[in-house]
């Protein structure tokens, strides 16, 4: 009941005065578990957001628009936020990109969701979802995002729905009117899978600074279709000069780092995941004996599976967001032992030292404070 | 190797593990189909509940404008009593459903499973005077780990009452008649200081320093529970009275000491219905009572047997069992305590057949025999002696 108050606009003092009076009247809950049952968008003991429309924008994706809570604090294009949502009445977490700029004068936002085969998330949002729901939803989080003053000339390169960050980022600069000379590349499976494709294009068009290049990896020739140095070199010749934004999947990711690290350049490449990028488990790799000491639990784990699991597994319910590794809502204390991260392949065995659950697993015994 | 005293049952040990496995597979299938239902169910609970607090003391406000000085046609005491009594009605009512249904069953981490960040067992308060968490201890781990086990559950009288035979008579006890009308007026404080700490202060085995900081832990929710109901809301009516007071003559004083008297009589309320569902729980005849030595090295089967010897249900209808809290299906939430309690009711017909196929007792009856018996067996065991239910226990 008294998870932490989101941290928006900086409350003021009488406000806090008023408040603390007020919740006297509520105890043990607070008020705001009282103004919930009004609105729940005026509570400020956790926050909601009303579903207000749908819209799909391929077969298998679809943008919702959001009307956030009182404490809700504006995004920088390209951040995302955390989305509580019930499936079969347990619920999950998951973390999605803002697609729309914070410039929109009805104080709404647009999360942009793909369905993931047996993505049971993502299913629910694309398919379930309807107008007038209300969802829990966390605050604007991430340091993807364009830097506020300095002028750079942006590259985008993005696939799929790696494109929401670069929408939020396009949209914004185009209301402030300050889009820079911008060069956007875009893989999509084709012409009419395509997020956003209809808006892109006519941006492309309306725009003198836009430069579009979409990929259609299902219509491109076998040697066109996925990202190589020479590809860029003919779409963005003076890439060298360019920051990069770049959001997609694992293996797009990987080759453009190589290509920015081989050219010199890896502080210019800035990179958003969707899904942790897991270093190769390997083969020598151990579970141990798992010991949750708050909760006075042993387990056993494989050296695969990611500690929240096996805690989630053995039966507690440890605090989690993300389940990629962002959030940090799961960090705990390792105690004693030595775990490995799941996304570098590095051990970590350093009592004391914070181990992010969702991303680690058993490295033979380990001791968390949970 | 086999001295011990059994457990009071007609079974051999490898049909008590039978009768473990089959209580086992009912546990496991119920949980298996927890769903989209059961969470409506709560969250809907929970509404209803803080809708019903709020109007109720909404009411109990509005009652304040038939007060006879008021003067209007309708002004006078019978009719501000009686839109005062509705609004304690309702928030007796609140009370009780936010006491029994909601909050003791969330502390018993019966919704935890949904993993819904507002309803886990570890961050939830309760509106009472006890602190949730020094109450989880006493109650989940203490009392339902030892169930009516002599000296090892606190709950087996609460340290005041001889609730059987089996434990030694002592004068003390004559007084029990009247320890039971105060528990029952004063259950949530009586609930509050229901600690094993503080026997040990009272018996000498600890200094009063040493529970000093779980006495300011108890008494920092105490603290808040008494402000809310006896200093915020009347000094609020109050407030509002005193301008008034010099056009309509009616002392601010009054209209404090109404709201905090509505407010007593909800609080009470809530206690002596509290006060009875529990106690017909464990104490009305027919009720096991096991010493520690009967449960060395017990069984998965031997826990199950002796959770449902030791508990007894109270039948009656949809709205009944939900006002209890669902402790009207005592055998079956001690049975499976981290069973969400919507489901008791599904699962009492089959537990009720597994015990009758074991031919073993299923303590059910009406409200009026339970916590008749229970009072009963208050009165004849304030006095030596006594009578214990038949061993073995059968059908």
């Amino acid at each position: 009941m008294t998870t932490p108050v989101p941290q928006g606009k900086a409350p003021r003092r009488w406000l806090t005065r008023l408040s603390a009076i007020s919740d006297m009247f509520a105890f043990p809950l607070r008020t705001s578990h009282y103004v919930e049952l009004v609105n729940p968008l005026w509570t400020t003991h956790r926050m909601h957001a009303r579903v207000v429309d749908v819209w799909d924008e391929t077969r298998d994706a679809r943008t919702v628009t959001l009307k956030p809570g009182s404490n809700w604090r504006l995004h920088r294009p390209g951040q995302h936020i955390r989305v509580g949502i019930p499936v079969d009445g347990r619920h999950y977490t998951r973390t999605y990109t803002i697609s729309s700029p914070p410039e929109r004068d009805d104080g709404c936002f647009t999360i942009t969701v793909k369905k993931i085969d047996g993505g049971r998330l993502s299913h629910h949002i694309v398919r379930n979802l309807k107008v007038g729901d209300f969802i829990p939803v966390g605050l604007p989080q991430g340091e993807f995002y364009l830097p506020d003053a300095s002028p750079v000339q942006p590259l985008f390169i993005t696939a799929g729905s790696g494109i929401t960050p670069a929408m939020s980022m396009v949209r914004s600069l185009i209301a402030q009117e300050r889009l820079p000379d911008t060069v956007h590349i875009h893989y999509a499976p084709h012409e009419f899978d395509t997020i956003f494709g209809r808006e892109l294009r006519r941006l492309d068009q309306e725009q003198a600074h836009y430069h579009l290049h979409e990929v259609h990896t299902r219509q491109a020739p076998e040697d066109q279709n996925h990202f190589t140095e020479a590809q860029l070199e003919r779409l963005c010749p003076d890439w060298r000069e360019r920051d990069c934004y770049a959001c997609g999947p694992p293996a797009l990711l990987a080759a453009l780092e190589r290509t920015w690290e081989e050219a010199g350049l890896s502080q210019r490449l800035h990179i958003e995941r969707f899904r942790a990028d897991f270093a190769p488990i390997p083969d020598d790799a151990v579970g141990g004996r798992v010991r949750f000491a708050d909760s006075d639990l042993d387990v056993d784990a494989d050296g695969e599976t990611n500690l929240l699991r096996v805690a989630e597994d053995a039966g507690l319910n440890p605090p989690h967001g993300c389940r990629m590794g962002i959030c940090h809502t799961c960090n705990t204390t390792l105690q004693s032992g030595c775990v490995r991260d799941l996304r570098s392949g590095d051990f970590i065995n350093e009592p004391g030292a914070i181990v992010q659950v969702c991303v680690c697993a058993a490295a033979g015994d380990c001791e968390l404070a949970l | 190797m086999s001295t011990k005293r059994p457990l009071p049952v007609d079974l051999t040990e490898e049909q008590i593990d039978e009768f473990g496995r089959e209580m086992d597979a009912i546990y496991y299938e119920t949980l298996e189909s927890r769903g989209e239902k059961d969470r409506l169910y709560i969250l809907r609970l929970i509404r209803t509940q803080r809708s019903m607090a709020l109007l109720g003391r909404l009411v109990i406000y509005a009652s304040l404008f038939l007060l006879p000085a008021w003067g209007h046609a309708l002004a006078g005491w019978p009719s501000t009593l009686i839109v005062m009594a509705l609004g304690v009605i309702l928030l007796g009512l609140a009370k009780i459903l936010e006491n029994m249904e909601i909050a003791h069953n969330v502390l018993h981490a019966q919704w935890d499973w949904m993993k819904d960040p507002e309803i886990q067992s570890n961050t939830w308060e309760w509106d009472t005077m006890s602190p949730s968490d020094r109450w989880m201890h006493s109650h989940n781990v203490v009392h339902h780990t030892w169930t009516n086990v002599l000296d090892k559950d606190l709950d087996v009288g609460y340290g005041i009452m001889r609730v059987t035979p089996r434990q030694p008579w002592k004068p003390a006890y004559l007084l029990q008649p009247v320890y039971f009308v105060l528990l029952m007026l004063l259950f949530e404080e009586g609930v509050a200081l229901h600690e094993q700490a503080i026997v040990d202060v009272v018996e000498g085995r600890k200094k009063h320093r040493d529970i000093r900081p779980l006495m300011k832990h108890i008494g920092r929710k105490v603290w808040g529970q008494v402000r809310k109901d006896y200093i915020m809301w009347p000094g609020l009516a109050a407030l509002v009275a005193l301008p008034i007071s010099l056009v309509v003559p009616e002392s601010p004083l009054t209209v404090f000491l109404l709201v905090a008297a509505a407010n007593a009589v909800a609080n009470i309320m809530r206690n002596i219905w509290a006060f009875m569902i529990i106690f017909c729980g464990h104490f009305p005849d027919g009720v096991y009572h096991f010493t520690q030595e009967q449960t060395e090295g017990e069984s998965r089967g031997q826990w199950y047997l002796r959770q449902l010897l030791g508990s007894a249900n109270i039948t009656g209808g949809p709205l009944f069992h939900v006002m209890s809290g669902n402790l009207s299906h005592q055998i079956e939430h001690h049975l499976f305590p981290d069973l969400c309690s919507n489901r008791y009711p599904e699962v009492a017909p089959r537990v009720k057949a597994l015990a009758d196929r074991y031919g073993l007792p299923y303590n059910s009856a009406s409200l009026w025999r339970q916590f008749g018996t229970t009072w009963l067996n208050n009165l004849r065991l304030a006095f030596p002696g006594g009578t214990t239910p038949p061993e073995p226990a059968r059908a």
